[in-house]
């Protein structure tokens, strides 16, 4: 199990290089000149002077690979730069922020879990009949739902009409109910597909029939035999559903004023603070690799085929 | 007919009425839809207004309608802009092999390491804001699953018999790909990506939502939500009608996709039924 995880790792680590240095060559290389945004964040009128100054100051006068390498160093120390907006370290503010969002996300994912596994059983055992059906509608109107439309709608009936939930902010758990489910319906509603599908096909597998002609009631058919088989797929589709639940997350963030990196990274973009905005897909895809990882691992944990390298390519 | 191809039919209906809306719409809207007219700001539905007004007296039908053409215009160039580097890639990788097998699929995992909306976060923070970045960052964002989609397809076409022939027969390497392995990939494409369309939609509204779009006055569903949300207690039709824009046309496009897979790809339609 460790063996596996160490080859896991160290196949992510070059990946993460990789999307480094393209974040790194994309920044320098693309639009415009980041001394003339740096100076415009700043306030201080671009002059030919001010702007030699800044290019000194930012390092963009060296070789771009030099660039990298000093930039890389401060990363792998976690000393991302400095915000053009702020003028605070980008880690310390991105940290701030991320907890808010991952709760987020976190409470997003249970949902899809709880909510998705269940009823996508409930759903391949009643075949075409109403129980199906009505999942089907449910995963269909949850597959074509703007998370962020949703999210007025939710405020609109629980806090505005009825008044149950508050509809702005972050606290308990009175809090988090309106934005996580706003987050979760879609991947639910995938999740809920995939699960019926995977049943359906276990339904199918010839080792049913000895379980049953061994006498075993049904319950124990279903929960021994098909459920424990049916949940491969969905394990390794969290891993996805993670990505998509992150990015949910920060669009539903605005809707509910809720603190979390979303807002952070929409500043730096509509403010073109360049270090903001390295250090926020950096942290994000390293959130969302070591997520997958985890996921990896569970699947590893649950599946030896996978963890004695039968079918690691 | 059956219940699928009734389904087919609705949904193709359905879609091809949204195509002809996204050409014709801003030439039929009953009023200028950016035309602001502050007398007559938040009018509840009457006969001269249908949907009422909104917070600077635009007619609300006239810019849900007119917004039909930002939606369905961006994802026709998304699904364009896909296809077009997804197929240049991953032929290209599948029919060379090698290195640059080895390189163009290393770029790929690169960008499918990143989650879809932070890299399309950041190409906009890159590029700036508009519409047209929106739809660069949605396909650098996605492009890279189709790549290595149309790479497995040209593997598996690549050694059948048929192209051997072609080889044999002395076929240059790019007559080969053109007239041999991609008319066979296409097919399968046009089906997985007609499954992604309403998915693009929602990615394109969503950042329309967060203001990185279209630039005011130009309608368009997902900043008209924006606009609305301080009205969202006295006004919450502002917000629900265009939502709900945005919602039947993401179904259309679900259903579409849906019927097109049961009726041209049985396998993957058997797994999923």
């Amino acid at each position: 199990m460790l063996r596996f995880a160490l080859r896991r790792i160290l196949t992510l680590l070059p990946l993460l290089l990789i999307v480094s240095v393209a974040v790194f060559l994309v920044l320098r290389l693309g639009q415009g000149d980041p001394a003339l945004d740096y100076l415009r964040l700043a306030q201080i009128p671009p002059s030919e002077a001010a702007l030699a100054q800044a290019r000194m100051e930012l390092g963009l006068d060296r070789p771009i690979p030099v660039q990298y390498l000093h930039w890389l160093g401060g990363a792998v120390r976690l000393d991302f730069g400095t915000s053009w907006v702020t003028r605070r370290p980008v880690l310390d503010e991105l940290l701030h922020y991320l907890p808010a969002t991952l709760e987020l996300a976190g409470a997003a994912l249970f949902l899809v879990i709880v909510v998705g596994i269940p009823l996508g059983i409930l759903a391949a055992l009643t075949k075409d009949r109403w129980p199906d059906q009505l999942t089907r509608l449910f995963a269909f109107v949850g597959a074509s739902i703007p998370n962020f439309w949703l999210a007025f709608l939710l405020v609109l009936l629980f806090s505005v009409q009825l008044g149950w939930l508050p509809p702005m902010g972050r606290g308990g758990l009175e809090h988090l109910v309106l934005p996580a489910t706003a987050t979760a319906l879609m991947s639910t509603a995938i999740n809920l597909r995939l699960m019926r599908a995977s049943v359906l096909a276990q339904l199918g597998e010839r080792h049913l029939l000895f379980a049953r002609a061994r006498g075993l009631p049904e319950r124990a058919v279903i929960g021994r035999h098909v459920v424990r088989n049916a949940l491969i797929p969905p394990v390794t589709a969290i891993g996805l559903h993670v990505g998509e639940l992150i990015g949910g997350a920060m669009i539903v963030e605005i809707v509910f004023g809720w603190p979390g990196v979303g807002r952070y990274a929409l500043q730096a973009i509509t403010s073109r603070d360049f270090p903001a905005l390295q250090g926020f897909i950096l942290l994000m895809t390293t959130v969302f690799v070591l997520c997958n990882l985890l996921v990896d691992l569970a699947y590893a944990w649950l599946d030896p085929r996978i963890r004695f390298g039968a079918s690691t390519s | 007919m059956t219940r699928q191809d009734w389904l087919l039919w609705l949904s193709l209906g359905l879609v091809l009425l949204l195509l002809a809306l996204a050409v014709v719409g801003p030439w039929i809207t009953p009023y200028d839809p950016a035309e602001a007219d502050l007398e007559r700001r938040l009018l509840a539905p009457s006969l001269t207004h249908w949907l009422g007004t909104d917070h600077l007296g635009r007619d609300l039908f006239s810019r849900i309608l007119a917004g039909t053409r930002a939606s369905l215009g961006s994802v026709a160039l998304i699904l364009l802009g896909v296809l077009a580097i997804a197929i240049l890639v991953g032929s290209v990788a599948g029919y060379a092999g090698g290195t640059v097998d080895a390189v163009l699929m290393r770029v790929c995992d690169a960008f499918m390491t990143v989650p879809t909306l932070v890299l399309a976060l950041f190409m906009i923070g890159v590029l700036g804001t508009g519409l047209a970045n929106v739809i660069i960052a949605v396909i650098l964002s996605h492009w890279a699953w189709y790549a290595r989609l149309v790479r497995g397809l040209t593997l598996s076409l690549k050694n059948r018999d048929y192209v051997a022939a072609a080889v044999v027969a002395g076929g240059s390497r790019f007559a080969i790909l053109r007239r041999h392995i991609l008319p066979g990939v296409l097919g399968q494409l046009a089906v997985l990506a007609s499954l992604d369309l309403g998915h693009w939609m929602l990615h394109v509204s969503g950042l329309s939502f967060l203001g990185l779009g279209v630039a005011p006055p130009t309608p368009e569903w997902g900043i008209m939500i924006n606009d609305a949300r301080p009205f969202v207690w006295t006004s919450p039709m502002l917000i629900i009608l265009p939502g709900a824009a945005i919602f039947v046309a993401v179904m259309a496009f679900n259903l579409l996709g849906d019927a097109l897979r049961d009726r041209l790809d049985p396998m993957l339609a058997e797994r999923v039924h």
